[in-house]
């Protein structure tokens, strides 16, 4: 009865074994590392890497190693100091354009632990330094320039259908055209609602002259919207990759809003100016009457203009831009009907279809392009003061040639794979009506507040636990210290599961940890004081073991539960920091419940199970 | 080591006239603090801007008060942060473009005040919409955490049982957030999240109670529910206050080593225990009493009465 069979035996055991190796990587710290990945099209390799270290090599600056990881290059250094020459030293001898350079932590973790997928918990901004930004999306002008546009569309149907109207307004959500007669209203309504199934248009009963109210129908609001903020996503990050972050993370929160982490981040001055910079796109003629070889040798003709394309290409463009970013509707990827290839379709407006369509009705044959020009905010040294520049950086996005006379609606083919037309679908429409961006939140920590959060979180886990340790010894004797081993193995448990989900450890989330460490107790003490109470009815020992388990269990099972509901509405609810705290502490119910009723058990057999009448120092 | 040597007999149910007026008190102070004072809510809930700043020496905050109000921050907060190097600035949401940018006007301000470069420790800006928005799903978490609870309970016990139990919720939860409104500590999101651990660790207290006069209920066929409910409160006494002993003692840890950061958290934990263990031994099972809960609300349907049962719950 007070013997566990060996397989329940090595179960504790193995699982025990399992979360130390996995646990262990935290113990190993972290080396400064210096981070170098590619921007866009490039790629690191070895040769980048044997680049880089005769670099250091040159230098005499001293470094542990380079790794060579998916898509990123680590170099590590035993000194913060050398860490910082380095990525100095890199930076320069790297092109800006086409690596990022970032300082980063290597974790340290030994090749047999990392051989076997053990890796560190993830450390939260609180703890390692950083900025956290929640960012808005302004759907309410989001919607306002779409009406705009389908305004403007209006405007030339109705011309076309030679209807007159009087005056047009946006006024909130609605687009409104007055009318002098209601038979010009009821034309209007109809042919609106013939051309566009986006919208509705109906008699506006408000108004004391004829007019139509136009509001965009409930699925077209929530694609705009699907679309503003996924274009915000794609800019945020490929300004975010300027900013030099080593682990960006750049979130969709709820329907208008974006999560961005910086860690390390410092100057948030400087982070929010790039964040906020816009792109813009230019619609050129292609000029392939000049050669591109003597332009980039420097003999650039008078009316065109030299620009690459984002593979690298040179392209000469001439300098008049038919048609600007503003006039661009919507961009999807499709599937060509006729070919059955990827494809680009790109909606314009009523005045861009127009500058459109005659232009390209004398150009039929000739290539025509993209230029998705992004601001970029630098921060130069001019007269020996700090002063930010916005520099202009063009680039090619698409190279295409016209078949036909384009309107409204067209089609860019040609492109090779379903990849790069949602790309190029995500750049137009970046590049388009630009959704304005504020910031609603933002929570920064500096980095020596963060390391002494780690030190004090660690301090107060570690004082709590051995006050924990010496109450129940006195308290429970070799019971007692049984408990202890458990709450021991407990906080091993929860540091390898945090460690294997790579969960992040916020300070919310090491105040978690700490309170599970009181309460992991409370399983053993309801399971203690069951058996005294057998000891005292005159039960013998092993009857009292036996009893004292059997009948705490459902008492525990039920205060865990409800605990567990708290923890688990917690977490629905909570943002970031809270979930930190929801998590650890869901996890050190469940954790507890096994080394304080299997695991102690186990233990207790162990010692008193082979002896027939025990004496029990509880 | 014997914290109870013997078997307890205090009547804890006995005394229920003192213990409910003793709530009632709290109570009453912590509803009338809540509002009249209202709560000292940190900008998590009202939105605003916050900035910790540490400086190379000590600092007179009356300096920085006065270098923001020439600056056009007069509804500025000063105060030093668990050191005198440290300053912690507070300040509402001003309605202007750029409320993000705000933190890095002050910083600038600060620093033109300084030769030496001061050190921008943490920075907080909650917009007002998002900060209404915090509140809305605080208030919203503990009503479902209690509904949750509330059908546990009433799924594994009675009706009467999980009513009491949430009752003795409410009593900690009011009286928890009446002290912070009482002694104008700020409650901000950590506090909420220390509110809800204080749902989940009292509620524990509860069931443990309550799982042993459900037990009580069935070994006890001849005693008066009054005497059953004793009889489970003290028997369980030796865990409630060994339990509460060890949380207090890493709450108190927390508290003492954690940091300031983490002081209103562990602050609202401290009392939340103290109040979740108290109402756990008055409250609760004054509740159930109260209620009218008897021993045939709680047997087993499928159980035959005629079996023997002796009061030690062996059976024959």
């Amino acid at each position: 009865m007070n013997r566990y069979p060996l397989w329940k035996n090595l179960l504790v055991v193995a699982v025990i074994v399992i979360a130390i190796i996995y646990a262990m990587p935290n113990l190993f710290g972290d080396d400064p590392a210096v981070q170098v990945s590619a921007s866009r099209q490039n790629t690191v390799d070895l040769q980048l890497a044997n680049e880089i270290e005769s670099t250091l090599k040159q230098a005499e600056i001293p470094y542990k190693g380079v790794v060579l990881e998916e898509n990123r290059l680590l170099i590590r250094f035993s000194e913060a100091n050398d860490q910082l020459k380095a990525r100095e030293l890199i930076q320069q001898s790297l092109s800006a354009d086409d690596y990022i350079v970032a300082l980063n932590l290597a974790p340290n973790t030994p090749p047999l632990l990392r051989s076997l997928g053990a890796k560190p918990m993830n450390l939260g901004l609180d703890l390692r330094g950083g900025v956290h930004f929640l960012m808005e999306v302004d759907m309410d002008t989001v919607l306002k320039q779409t009406l705009e546009s389908y305004g403007s569309d209006i405007r030339i149907l109705l011309r076309d259908k030679t209807i007159r109207y009087t005056q047009v307004n946006v006024n909130g959500d609605v687009l409104t055209f007055g009318f002098r007669e209601e038979a010009d209203r009821d034309a209007a309504i109809r042919e609106i609602n013939r051309e566009h199934n986006e919208i509705n248009a109906v008699i506006d009963e408000n108004a004391d002259r004829p007019t139509v109210a136009i509001r965009l129908n409930e699925a077209t609001v929530r694609e705009t919207q699907s679309l503003a903020l996924q274009q915000n996503i794609t800019t945020l990050r490929n300004r975010i990759n300027e900013l030099g972050v080593a682990e960006p993370t750049v979130q969709q929160q709820g329907q208008e809003r974006i999560v961005v982490q910086l860690p390390g981040v410092q100057d948030t001055a400087q982070a929010k100016k790039i964040l906020g910079a816009t792109a813009t796109l230019e619609f050129r003629l292609v000029d392939f009457e000049n050669d591109v070889q003597d332009a980039i040798n420097g003999r650039v003709p008078a009316n065109s203009e030299l620009f690459y394309h984002r593979d690298g290409r040179p392209y000469l463009l001439h300098k008049r831009v038919m048609l600007t970013g503003e006039h661009v509707i919507n961009a999807a990827s499709t599937i060509d009907g006729q070919t059955g290839s990827p494809a680009v379709s790109v909606t314009l407006d009523g005045k861009g279809a127009r500058i459109f369509s005659n232009i390209t009705r004398d150009n039929i044959g000739n290539p025509m392009s993209v230029v998705f020009i992004e601001s970029k905010i630098e921060t130069q040294i001019i007269n020996g003061e700090e002063v930010s520049v916005r520099r202009q950086l063009p680039e090619i996005i698409s190279v295409a040639t016209i078949r036909d006379q384009l309107g409204k609606k067209f089609q860019i083919t040609g492109l090779d794979g379903t990849t790069e037309a949602r790309d190029l679908a995500l750049l137009l429409r970046a590049g388009a009506l630009a959704a304005p961006i504020d910031i609603v939140e933002e929570r920064t920590v500096g980095p020596s507040l963060g390391q002494e959060n780690i030190d004090q979180g660690f301090a107060s886990v570690m004082i709590g636990f051995a006050l924990v340790l010496v109450f129940m010894i006195i308290w429970y004797r070799v019971f007692g210290a049984v408990a202890n081993l458990a709450l021991a193995a407990n906080l091993v448990l929860i540091v390898a599961l945090l460690s294997m989900l790579q969960a992040t450890l916020t300070m919310p989330g090491i105040a978690g940890i700490v309170l599970t460490v009181g309460m992991a107790v409370d399983a053993n003490v309801l399971i203690f004081e069951r058996i005294r109470e057998e000891l005292r009815m005159g039960n013998s020992p092993r009857a009292s073991i036996d009893a004292g388990y059997a009948k705490a269990f459902s008492t525990i099972a039920d205060a865990n539960i409800t605990t567990l509901i708290a923890a688990i509405v917690l977490f629905g609810f909570g943002t970031g920091t809270i979930k930190g705290f929801a998590v650890t502490l869901t996890l050190g119910i469940l954790t507890s419940m096994f080394t304080a009723i299997v695991g102690t058990r186990m233990v207790i057999n162990l010692i008193y199970g082979r002896q027939q009448r025990p004496k029990l120092s509880i | 080591m014997h914290l109870l040597s013997k078997e307890t007999n205090i009547n804890f149910v006995g005394i229920r006239k003192f213990a409910l007026a003793f709530s009632a008190i709290l109570l009453i102070i912590s509803v009338y603090s809540i509002v009249t004072n209202s709560l000292n809510f940190g900008i998590d809930f009202t939105g605003g801007t916050m900035i910790e700043v540490g400086y190379p020496q000590p600092v007179d905050l009356g300096e920085i008060r006065t270098t923001l109000e020439q600056g056009g921050y007069e509804d500025a907060m000063v105060q030093n942060f668990g050191s005198l190097t440290e300053v912690l600035i507070r300040l509402p949401v001003i309605e202007t473009e750029n409320m993000a940018e705000i933190s890095n006007q002050v910083v600038a301000l600060l620093q033109s005040e300084q030769t030496e470069a001061i050190e921008v420790r943490r920075v907080e800006f909650v917009g007002p919409q998002v900060g209404e928005e915090l509140a809305e799903d605080g208030g919203l978490a503990m009503v479902y955490a209690l509904i949750g609870i509330l059908i546990y309970v009433a799924l594994r016990f009675e009706y009467r049982f999980a009513i009491a139990s949430v009752l003795a919720l409410v009593h900690d939860v009011v009286i928890t957030v009446g002290f912070f409104s009482l002694f104008r500590l700020d409650f901000d999101l950590t506090v909420l999240a220390a509110i809800l651990a204080v749902i989940g660790y009292s509620l524990n207290d509860t069931i443990v109670v309550f799982d042993r006069i459900r037990e009580s209920f069935l070994k006890m066929r001849k005693a008066e529910p009054l005497e059953v409910i004793n009889t489970s409160i003290n028997a369980t006494l030796g865990r409630t206050i060994m339990t509460s002993m060890t949380t207090l003692l890493v709450v108190l840890s927390l508290f003492i080593f954690g940091g300031e950061v983490i002081h209103a958290f562990a602050t609202a934990l401290m009392i939340g225990i103290l109040v979740g263990t108290y109402s756990s031994i008055y409250v609760a099972g004054t509740a159930v009493l109260l209620m009218g809960v008897t021993k045939t609300d709680l047997m087993p349907p499928e159980k035959d009465d005629g079996e023997e049962v002796n009061p030690d719950g062996s059976q024959v």
